[in-house]
């Protein structure tokens, strides 16, 4: 289980640093730096910045370092200060502009993983256990088809529907006049009342991955023969299933919580722009068109750390249900 | 080892009436069960015996009423006997799932299976296992459950047995898991044991001791024992009487001192000639038994052994099933050489 | 029986067993017997009608690709303001005389809402000629021809201002058109886009899988690495930094290869599994014990034990590609106007105002739908046939 835990955890570190590396990649990949954007600016409000200026602002910001010296201090600014840079485009720090929207992608992404669970799982051994029935076909069939439609178009698909039938755009997550307000009680079960719409639409993929996981691996568990062994011994049948596959097929569906999340946040961002959510989406979409980069990469950085820590809790949680791997390499 | 009356129904402990199993399959029907008759007497053993497929396992599923979707029990009769006749009770005909079957499985009829690997959970340790079998069945609450589960593994010849309750089937060597499969389906002191190929995956030194053990906890406890097995050796050795199954059907029934000593269905009598002995002669061939076993949709119209048998006989083996004939009381065959 | 005359005997409650059960006869089937692998995955990816029909779907779909100017009627670019928003226009049979022939549609400004009114007249119609002429294009860029399925019988008349069968969008732009040369353009950067996962999948599979050990730990390391790391955010960042000047074909050859960047890693994964698996088969030892090259083991012994699995897998890895683009573009981080491809085109769809009034705009929407599913049926079709444990 050591080995288990140790591995994991190195692959963490491993795969943070992988991504703190693209995401630096991807600040510095637009044409000119952080001081020609700069400059640009301080041209704009009608300052000039003659040449001199110039070669003295890059030195002071270690722009005219190799290129990894520049890595290292903008990591080390990220880690030790929480400095992410400085957005152009809001003419504040990074931090201060994406702070909420963080929050709230996060609190997305968690409910959207518990909706998943609760909604897929039940779905799943009820598919599996009766099988061939009418049941499985409509749950295999709808699964299916919210596999294969992008996220966005389910979106659009039920902003539609939402607007033809209930006369009602849904769109935000909070009403107007929680929107900016501070937190309280209030605000939260506001945002709890909007957010079932960008769950349903984000969890849509996942639930039918995970309905169909479910189902093959509970299929596949309910063939073994110790499942014939406990109903030999006399075991009531929802008994049968619930003591012993249905805690085996668990397994994937945590496995495929780590394997999904990826596609999780890919997918809030992309939903955040249909449905105009306050979340990290539509911010980054500005961002990068806008090409105001420690913003877009700063979001990226934060995006891809959230997932690697996510994926390795959900790893964590796999260690605790499931004894084989308590016992792997003995 | 009581002497028995076979024609006498009244002592036995379970028997099988015309069982029928059939499986609804995409491709067709296949008749795995085709009207098989058994008799299970108190403290004997009954061997069952035939190449793979015959239906062997499928018979004793089908008693527990464990065969699951598409195979269906489409006729026949499963009596289990009670302390009166009246007590009698048709397995075939209790609600599925409902009390009563879940009561004799387990209960009054146990199985063990011929993986004891898979046969056992792998997240839950054996004695949570043999535990759950001894709560299902009785009063017992934990505590006296987990000594009684103790008390079955020192019996059946476990080391350490109060750390093998707390360890899982995938640390246990596979003799061990086998004796606490043993343990776990004796725990609950069943009138009959089944034991589907309990010693195929073993290897010959764990095979006997296996065996020895099922001997001895036969004549402490004096359950039945139906033995389901491919190979005639473990038949000799502990069977005291064996049924012979051919394609879904019975072709001949008897001690084993009638069976072996004087085989009446070609079958039968191929099965045992092929066996090697220090008796066969130097460089001699063994008999083989020509054909394969048809494929299941494909069965022969008639007896179904009639393509491989030696003494087939035109006109009659392909057009019917030959009727049961007593050869003397006790062996019976179906066969047309035997028509009277 | 198949899956639908199950339900129909359990909808219809026959649970009765038929008195008299006819043995069926099989004789040994020959030609089971001697077919070649390949053969045999054809005949049982055949059964699976689903399977089968959705290729036939995808197939439809190529074919567009393929002759999707033959397929237009106006070239994508062509705008004209006065027939925005036009809805789908109906072509009629035998009227007139004509075997077809589409109705003038005059649109006038509402000076309310501000939006186009379009009215058929019917008294002024033109006819249409199948196989007519149309605006001039290249065949696959080699062949000039002006051979279009619908053309206009008259050489006056312009296909591109009568004919609008998907209707307008805001810009008079013909649906329909953009729609074929959409399909044409999302489609095969979704089909290159596999071809270069397939590349990288294999290379990177195959050395891992055979080779074992530290190099397949450390690749496999790498691939979760890769897996771990949510794509869009990181397509959306590559994908800003183009420089505004790239062409339309430089963008689109960019898009490509950055998808498959990313997405060659399931086909690794499987390709590396099958490797490992067969590695240790005997007909692998007893190839290189005859002094077979690595390279001749790899490519005539074990690679064609599993290239349908590859085929599986990359039909299922296509219409990820396909989401992939279409989400970006959709987004404005992927191929951008004058480019036209699936994302494109549901820009223009993505205000749900606009979408309630001119739902035509949608048909995109649908296509993408139809020929995500098509493949991804296609493609479970052919995992399962190429499944060995599946009866013939």
């Amino acid at each position: 289980m050591l080995n288990f835990l140790l591995r994991r955890t190195v692959f963490m570190f491993v795969a943070l640093f992988a991504v703190s590396v693209i995401s630096f990649f991807i600040i510095n990949l637009p044409k000119g730096d952080y001081v020609t954007a700069y400059i640009a600016q301080l041209q704009a409000t009608g300052s000039l910045v003659d040449a001199e200026e110039a070669i003295n602002l890059r030195k002071f910001y270690g722009l005219d370092r190799p290129l990894y010296i520049q890595y290292f201090k903008w990591i080390w600014q990220v880690i030790a200060e929480q400095n992410l840079g400085f957005s152009f485009e809001y003419n504040q720090p990074v931090t201060v502009v994406i702070a909420e929207r963080l929050l709230l992608t996060v609190i997305l992404a968690i409910a959207t993983v518990i909706f998943i669970w609760i909604v897929a799982i039940p779905i799943g051994i009820i598919s599996a256990v009766k099988q061939y029935s009418i049941w499985d076909y409509i749950f295999t069939f709808l699964g299916f088809i919210g596999l294969a439609i992008p996220d966005f178009m389910i979106a659009l698909i039920m902003m539609y529907l939402f607007f033809v039938w209930f006369d009602f755009s849904p769109g935000g997550l909070f009403s107007p006049e929680y929107a900016q307000a501070a937190w309280s009680w209030g605000r939260l079960k506001d945002l709890i009342e909007h957010m079932y719409l960008p769950i349903v639409v984000l969890g849509t993929a996942g639930t039918a991955s995970l309905i169909r996981i479910t189902r093959a691996n509970l299929l596949d568990e309910l063939a073994k023969p110790y499942v014939v062994t406990a109903r030999a011994k006399g075991l009531s049948e929802w008994k049968v299933i619930a003591k012993y596959p249905v805690r085996i097929a668990l397994n994937p569906a945590i496995s495929l919580t780590a394997y999904i999340l990826p596609f999780l946040i890919s997918g809030s961002v992309i939903v955040g722009v249909v449905l105009s959510l306050p979340t990290v989406g539509p911010m980054l979409v500005k961002a990068l068109v806008a090409q105001d980069m420690y913003l877009g990469g700063g979001i990226i950085l934060l995006i891809g750390f959230m997932t690697v820590i996510g994926t390795f809790i959900s790893d964590l949680l796999l260690l605790w249900i499931d004894p084989r791997i308590r016992f792997e390499g003995e | 080892m009581t002497t028995k009356n076979k024609l006498d129904k009244e002592t036995s402990i379970l028997e099988v009436r015309g069982l029928k199993t059939y499986f609804y399959t995409a491709d067709g029907i296949v008749r795995a069960v085709d009207g098989v008759d058994l008799d299970i007497f108190p403290k004997r053993t009954l061997g069952i015996v035939g190449e793979s497929g015959c239906g062997k396992s499928i018979t004793t599923k089908s008693i527990l009423r464990l065969i699951d979707h598409p195979g269906r029990i489409i006729e026949g009769q499963v009596n289990l006997k009670g302390d009166t006749p009246k007590d009698t009770v048709d397995i075939t005909q209790l609600k599925n799932n409902g009390t009563q079957l879940r009561q004799i499985r387990g209960g009054r009829i146990s199985m063990i299976f011929q993986e004891p690997m898979t046969s056992f959970s792998p997240i839950h340790t054996v004695g949570n296992q043999i535990t759950e079998a001894i709560r299902l069945h009785s009063n017992l609450d934990k505590i006296e459950a987990n000594e009684l589960a103790e008390d079955w593994l020192i019996r059946v010849g476990m080391s350490n047995p109060s750390q093998r309750l707390k360890q899982y089937a995938f640390e246990l060597s596979g003799g061990q898991r086998q004796r606490a499969m043993i343990a776990m389906a004796l725990c609950t002191n069943p009138d009959v044991l089944i034991a589907d190929e309990p010693t195929t995956a073993l290897d010959v030194t764990t095979q006997a001791q296996v065996l020895d053990l099922l001997k001895e906890m036969q004549e402490k406890n004096g359950m039945s024992i139906i033995m389901i097995t491919h190979d005639l050796g473990v038949i000799a050795e502990l069977a005291d009487d064996v049924s012979v199954m051919y394609l879904g059907k019975v072709v001949e029934s008897g001690t084993i001192r009638q069976v072996f000593k004087n085989p009446k269905h070609p079958y039968t009598q191929a099965l045992l000639s092929s066996i090697p002995s220090l008796a066969t002669g130097h460089r001699e061939r063994l008999p083989i038994l020509t054909g394969t076993i048809p494929h299941p949709q494909a069965r022969p119209k008639g007896c179904p052994f009639n393509p491989r048998c030696k003494d087939f006989i035109e006109g009659t083996c392909e057009i019917s099933f030959p009727e049961q004939e007593i050869i003397e009381e006790g062996h019976l065959v179906n066969c047309h050489l035997y028509n009277k | 029986m198949n899956y639908l005359s199950r339900i129909k005997n359990r909808l219809l409650n026959k649970n009765d067993i038929p008195e008299e059960i006819e043995e069926p006869i099989i004789q040994d089937d020959v030609s089971i017997q001697i077919a070649t692998q390949r053969q045999l995955i054809w005949r049982r990816f055949k059964r699976h009608r689903l399977g089968f029909a959705s290729a036939i779907v995808v197939l439809l779909f190529y074919v567009l690709v393929l002759f999707a100017d033959f397929f237009s009627t106006s070239l994508p670019v062509k705008y004209g303001a006065a027939r925005g928003f036009m809805p789908p226009q109906g072509i009629q049979f035998f009227e007139e005389g004509h075997f077809l022939s589409v109705c003038k549609v005059n649109g006038e400004r509402d000076m309310e809402s501000f939006l186009m009114v379009h009215t058929q007249d019917c008294n002024v119609r033109e006819s249409i000629t199948l196989f007519g002429k149309g605006y001039e294009y290249k065949l696959w860029g080699l062949f000039k021809t002006e051979r279009h399925l619908f053309g206009m019988t008259n050489p006056d008349a312009n296909a591109d201002e009568w004919i609008h069968i998907m209707g307008t969008d805001k810009q008079g732009r013909d649906v329909y058109s953009r729609l074929m040369h959409g399909t044409r353009v999302s489609l095969t950067i979704g089909l290159i886009g596999v071809a270069l996962s397939i590349v990288f999948g294999i290379f990177i599979g195959s050395i891992s899988g055979y080779y074992g050990g530290l190099i397949d730990s450390l690749l496999q390391r790498f691939i979760e690495i890769i897996r771990s790391v949510p794509t869009i955010p990181l397509y959306m960042g590559f994908s800003s930094a183009f420089p505004e000047d790239w062409t339309i074909n430089q963008v689109y050859f960019m898009i490509t290869i950055i998808i498959s960047l990313f997405a060659w890693t399931d086909l690794a994964r499987v390709i590396r599994g099958r490797f490992l698996s067969l590695r240790d088969e005997d007909f692998v030892v007893a190839a290189r014990l005859n002094g077979a090259s690595t390279m001749r083991v790899v490519f005539v012994h074990m690679l064609p034990s599993f290239y349908s699995h590859v085929i599986a897998q990359a039909s299922l890895a296509l219409p990820l590609m396909i989401i992939t683009e279409t989400s970006l573009s959709y987004l404005g981080l992927g191929l951008r106007p004058p480019a036209v491809s699936y994302g494109v085109l549901l820009k223009d769809a993505q205000n749900v105002q606009a979408v309630a009034h001119t739902p035509w705009l949608f048909l995109p929407g649908v296509a993408v739908i139809v020929v995500i599913l098509a493949l991804n049926f296609m493609g479970d079709g052919i995992r399962d046939a190429a499944d060995p444990y599946q009866e013939v």
